[in-house]
């Protein structure tokens, strides 16, 4: 198994195919919903001008994104009350809502990996090929295990507005398992895959009952 | 006096969510040696069985995604439905500080999650239905993730483009179809729950209440019984695999039932459950509370 720390050279993204296994380590961002449509509406679109802290936050996200990897997760988090939060349950959560904004997020931040589930449509294909960066695949439902990965939450932002699992949560984590199902050299599994089953469809529909 | 059950509801909402039912882990085991040793399909379904020992262990939600709680209690004769509903919601609340349960109730007007999982009338969803006096009081709960809720369907049939008419054969197609769509969006390897009939919202609810039945289970009717495992077979040929990796296996079990319809409709729903199935029972017995 191949072991990646985070921040991501552009040269071990290119190294990176899809269908391969990979651990993360280091620190990276969870966003989901919420965060990517503040992202593209308050700071690359610019269709919302920016509100109370936004400013602040952009500039602390930027630097946990750059070269970074964000994680499509909402967790449940236990410690809210006393603020020393800690990860209970934090599998991926379905990415391709987010399909509309993650290649201008991608490009904007200069984000290496997006990690979720489900994979994700020809746009944020071709964010991996520009940016560069590549899509991981986590595996979904498994939150219990990989919130195991999460040693420590170091900080979360915008936790009042956003809500406990649309916010932006800082987290280290050590041997994330992932797959490359996306990469940066335009290929996707998922197409592949749906191309594939779709032909295995058509034999099937075509059989008599 | 009406006894209060908030807080072996909120036992009940624990088990549920943290400990996945043998049946599910059983076949989810088995399927393992389907996949090729070292692939990625492989790979996945050992992460989950690893995932499900360590919630079980650590009573720790199996999925952050704790899903719509779907509430069907059967209540015996003279009991207060208002205050079985009252403790239900008491006993959420509770789940949910306990972080048996992520806060999942979010207005979708103005975009605020209630932070208790409880919204409206409607969230959590609760089903009662009366029985006799001397029956014991049974509440059933599954939580069902959003991921795999967005991937459901709903076909009127006829389908011209699949080909599908108002049959079993039309029905076959546009499961298959279903699945095909879903890929491994729904967390694969998934259990599909299927309505036939009915009118647009109760072939929706029909469709998820077949799935409070163990895997394995098959419709009563020969004809609906053999269309279920050949689903279950000819979605697996689909080769979408765990996660939508590639793989053999990609629906776990098929459940069908049938309702009735209007002359001018002809619904299939098909509710897709993902590979973290959460159901569980409680059943009063006088003094005792039995949980499976």
């Amino acid at each position: 198994m191949r072991e990646i720390t985070i921040p991501i050279s552009d040269e071990v993204i290119r190294s990176l195919h899809a269908g391969d296994p990979v651990e993360l380590s280091g620190v990276m961002l969870t966003g989901r919903d919420a965060a990517h449509k503040w992202m593209v509406e308050t700071f690359i679109k610019k269709t919302r001008p920016p509100q109370g802290d936004d400013l602040q936050v952009y500039e602390e996200i930027r630097k946990y994104l750059n070269q970074g990897v964000l994680y499509h997760c909402g967790p449940v988090v236990s410690g809210l009350d006393t603020k020393e939060y800690k990860f209970v349950a934090a599998g991926p959560t379905t990415s391709t809502r987010e399909e509309p904004y993650q290649a201008d997020v991608m490009r904007h931040f200069n984000i290496k990996g997006v990690i979720g589930k489900g994979g994700m449509g020809a746009k944020t294909l071709q964010g991996c090929v520009d940016t560069p960066g590549v899509y991981f695949h986590a595996v979904g439902g498994a939150a219990a295990f990989l919130a195991q990965t999460v040693k420590k939450v170091l900080g979360v932002y915008k936790l009042e507005e956003f809500g406990v699992p649309e916010a932006m949560w800082v987290i280290e984590v050590e041997k994330f398992p992932v797959v490359v199902t996306m990469d940066s050299h335009g290929v996707s599994q998922h197409s592949t895959l749906d191309e594939k089953s779709r032909k295995v469809l058509e034999e099937l529909l075509a059989k008599p009952y | 006096m009406q006894k209060d059950y908030t807080n072996e509801i909120l036992e009940l909402i624990r088990r549920t969510s943290s400990s996945l039912p043998k049946d599910v882990e059983d076949r989810l085991r088995a399927s393992i040696e389907k996949e090729e040793p070292g692939s990625a399909a492989r790979k996945a379904l050992e992460t989950i069985m690893k995932n499900i020992e360590l919630a079980r262990a650590n009573s720790t939600p199996i999925c952050q995604d704790t899903g719509t709680p779907i509430f069907y209690v059967h209540y015996p004769e003279g009991m207060s439905t208002r205050k079985l509903k009252e403790q239900i919601r008491a006993a959420m609340t509770e789940a949910t500080q306990r972080s048996y349960m992520r806060p999942n109730a979010v207005d979708a007007i103005y975009d605020k999650n209630s932070g208790n999982n409880l919204g409206g009338d409607d969230f959590p969803y609760i089903h009662f239905e009366e029985v006799d006096a001397d029956q014991p009081l049974v509440i059933e709960l599954m939580l069902k993730g959003g991921g795999c809720e967005n991937v459901g369907a709903q076909y009127s049939l006829p389908d011209n483009k699949l080909g599908a008419g108002r049959d079993l054969a039309g029905v076959r197609k546009v499961v298959l179809d279903a699945v095909q769509k879903a890929q491994g969006k729904g967390c694969a390897p998934g259990i599909l729950g299927v309505s036939i009939g009915g009118d647009r919202g109760s072939s929706y609810i029909k469709s998820k209440e077949v799935l409070f039945s163990k895997i394995g289970t098959r419709n009563p009717d020969p004809k609906i019984a053999e269309l279920e495992e050949r689903l279950t077979e000819e979605a697996n040929q689909l080769g979408i695999g765990p996660m939508g990796f590639g793989g053999q296996t990609t629906v776990l079990d098929t459940k069908i039932t049938g309702m009735h319809r209007l002359p001018a409709s002809y619904f299939v729903s098909v509710s897709y459950m993902c590979w973290a199935y959460r159901r569980r029972r409680m059943t009063v017995k006088g003094e005792e509370v039995e949980y499976d």
